[in-house]
């Protein structure tokens, strides 16, 4: 029981274990009585309950009212109907900034599930096996450090990193005298947005591969044996028997960093604030502008809520998805 | 998620018998280890090269502006300059920030956790009507962007006056955490041994009495961990502090430092120092915490 944190639960609760199936046969004498005073826990469920209905039901639900609105904060909003949902479709800038969210979707989820995908096989394979399992958590440690960083740090150190003058990054072109690269990186339209992708990937690799070294302990090691005996190459292992059977995390951890990757409104915030020009706004950092810097409340709501759309239909696939898998397993 | 769950089944099962595996290992690794030194040269300079951005600030924010700008950004620093990180503390009162940071994430913390263990009572061990229902909406919360409630909240907390209050901010996280939090222990009660709660219903304690002297205490690890990364989390939190906590009194160490990145008023030495104070508590989390995390790592991560 040390780690009950990071047993089952997420992935249960959705199944039919989780369900109360399962206490009527735990107990069979007992069950008359929990069930007749189950109503009496209720009392400890309203606390939450109305905390729940105060700060998340409730505002979520004057967001989606706004949309419907023009509104600058102040005074009473006009009701618009599906204006703002026209406009948005209409809007330039929102489709472009729809574009620069599949950017970070790369940056965030495909290009660290890849790489960490390598990484962890690798790291387990080869590292693990000949020079100790200590090695590999260390090296571990080192890729994931970057996720404990808050993002906004991150942020920072990063955009030092990249600044026209002065920044390690000239600096180091210079060096090795490559001086005519050297870039006002985060602040050219063309290079802004691959800027903010790779620190993007800095920041995110190591969850993958955390997850994913988690989920090799899991494979059968005969599998491998087997297949080695067979003589089969380190690559055709990884691609017949690794990646097949750590397809559960892998379907996770690619959708967990796309979910991550549309709420992204820190990093953006502390690299780029969205520019140059638009250059690297993302619907959250949009949403957030038509709030608080243009107080057109009722176009950002908008956005919020499209944003929210996509969210929530990704949630439901991975509930769905999730569930299968505990049907199969 | 299902990481979890593969990592917990890890542990157990599934490892062969002995006898089967020296063999072709022995021989693999013989035949294995050129290659295997290479892949550990290339994860030593990958190593290296996530590190780097952390050894940059380090060597910059020991560095006196003249020494920056004759050695540039890569050099080391020449000796041990305190001055600027101490100049920059004082010049966003740093002590401050971080009084507030760990004021928030602390009773967030806190909060949260008791907040989760009586939802979690009442749906995994009381088992009430429509939990499952309630689960799913405490996970869709749990994916909910914070853009979808932070301008009603930010209305919402001026008109109660708590705009601005390093208040408002507390209960909001207590509740978007306490979500998660719901929703993980809910399962993890849902598989609690039924005959201890028998026995003490038997000898006559009731309901409060058996959260707080039973249920509580055989948790208290799982809550250990959930009050370990909630501080963590609410830690590095931005987007509702930022719109929330505008005075300069009430301001968490991100959204300062955040903030004031934001200015770009900032010159090499002095965003180095603000990063290293940004970088210097999540290390000591770290280095106390380590175990914690480590065990959680997973759970956590999903974050």
């Amino acid at each position: 029981m040390t780690r009950p944190a990071s047993t089952k639960p997420p992935s249960q609760t959705p199944g039919p274990a989780g369900g109360g199936g399962a206490a009527p046969a735990a107990a069979p004498g007992g069950t008359r009585p929990w069930r007749s005073d189950r109503a009496a826990y209720l009392l400890y469920l309203l606390p939450g309950l109305l905390l729940f209905i105060g700060v998340i039901v409730v505002p979520f639900l004057m967001n989606v009212g706004t949309s419907f609105t023009e509104w600058s904060g102040v005074g009473a909003p006009t009701w618009v109907g599906v204006d703002n949902y026209k406009t948005l479709l209409a809007d330039a800038e929102f489709w472009a900034s729809f574009r620069h969210n599949v950017a970070l979707i790369v940056a965030m989820a495909i290009i660290p599930t890849a790489i960490g995908l390598v990484l962890a096989a690798a790291l387990t394979d080869f590292i693990g096996k000949n020079f100790g399992a200590r090695t590999a958590s260390v090296l571990r440690a080192c890729v994931y450090l970057p996720q404990l960083l808050p993002v906004v740090i991150a942020g920072i150190v990063w955009s030092w990193i990249l600044a026209p003058d002065e920044g390690a990054v000239n600096e180091l072109l210079a060096a090795v005298g490559l001086d005519s690269l050297a870039h006002d990186w985060l602040g050219d339209p063309k290079t802004a947005m691959a800027g903010v992708m790779v620190v993007m990937v800095w920041i995110q690799v190591g969850f993958p591969l955390v997850i994913f070294m988690s989920g090799l302990q899991r494979v059968d090691p005969s599998l491998y044996e087997a297949a080695e005996i067979d003589g089969a190459s380190w690559w055709r292992r990884f691609r017949h028997i690794t990646i097949p059977q750590i397809r559960p995390e892998i379907f996770v951890c690619l959708l967990w960093c796309t979910i991550a990757s549309l709420k992204a409104f820190a990093p953006i915030y502390v690299l780029t604030k969205g520019g140059p020009g638009g250059a690297t706004n993302v619907p959250s950092y949009f949403s957030y502008q038509n709030f608080f810097d243009k107080t057109d409340v009722g176009y950002g709501s908008a956005i919020a809520t499209v944003l929210t759309t996509i969210i929530v239909a990704l949630t439901v696939v991975f509930l769905r998805v999730q569930s299968k898998n505990l049907e199969e397993q | 998620m299902s990481a979890t769950a593969a990592e917990s089944q890890a542990e157990s099962p599934l490892k062969p018998p002995l006898k089967s595996r020296p063999r072709p290992r022995a021989r693999t690794r013989r035949r294995r280890d050129p290659s295997s030194h290479v892949v550990l040269v290339a994860f030593i300079v990958l190593a290296v090269v996530m590190l780097l951005p952390f050894v940059i600030v380090v060597f910059n924010a020991l560095k006196t502006p003249d020494e920056y700008g004759a050695n540039g950004a890569l050099a080391p620093p020449e000796g041990l300059h305190l001055q600027g990180l101490k100049d920059f503390w004082e010049r966003v009162d740093f002590g401050r920030k971080l009084v507030n940071s760990i004021i928030i994430s602390g009773s967030v913390a806190v909060l949260a956790v008791i907040l989760s263990v009586l939802n979690s009572y009442a749906l995994g061990i009381g088992r009430i009507k429509g939990r499952l229902w309630i689960l799913v909406l405490l996970l869709m919360a749990n994916t909910l962007p914070q853009e979808a409630l932070v301008y009603p909240l930010y209305y919402l907390s001026k008109q109660l006056g708590l705009y601005d209050t390093r208040l408002s901010v507390i209960i909001v996280f207590a509740v978007i955490q306490s979500a998660f939090g719901t929703y993980l222990l809910s399962s993890v009660l849902s598989a609690f041994p039924r005959p201890l709660l028998e026995a003490a219903r038997i000898d006559g304690a009731s309901k409060w009495q058996v959260l707080w002297r039973i249920v509580v205490p055989v948790t208290r690890p799982t809550l250990a961990v959930l009050l370990v990364f909630f501080f963590i989390w609410t830690w590095n939190e931005f987007l509702i502090p930022l719109v929330f906590l505008i005075s300069n009194d009430n301001q968490t160490v991100s959204v300062a430092l955040g903030v004031l990145q934001g200015q770009r008023l900032m010159d090499a030495t002095m965003s180095s120092a603000s990063a290293l104070l940004g970088i210097l508590p999540t290390l000591i989390f770290f280095l106390i915490f380590q175990r914690t995390l480590t065990r959680g790592l997973t759970a956590g991560a999903i974050k």
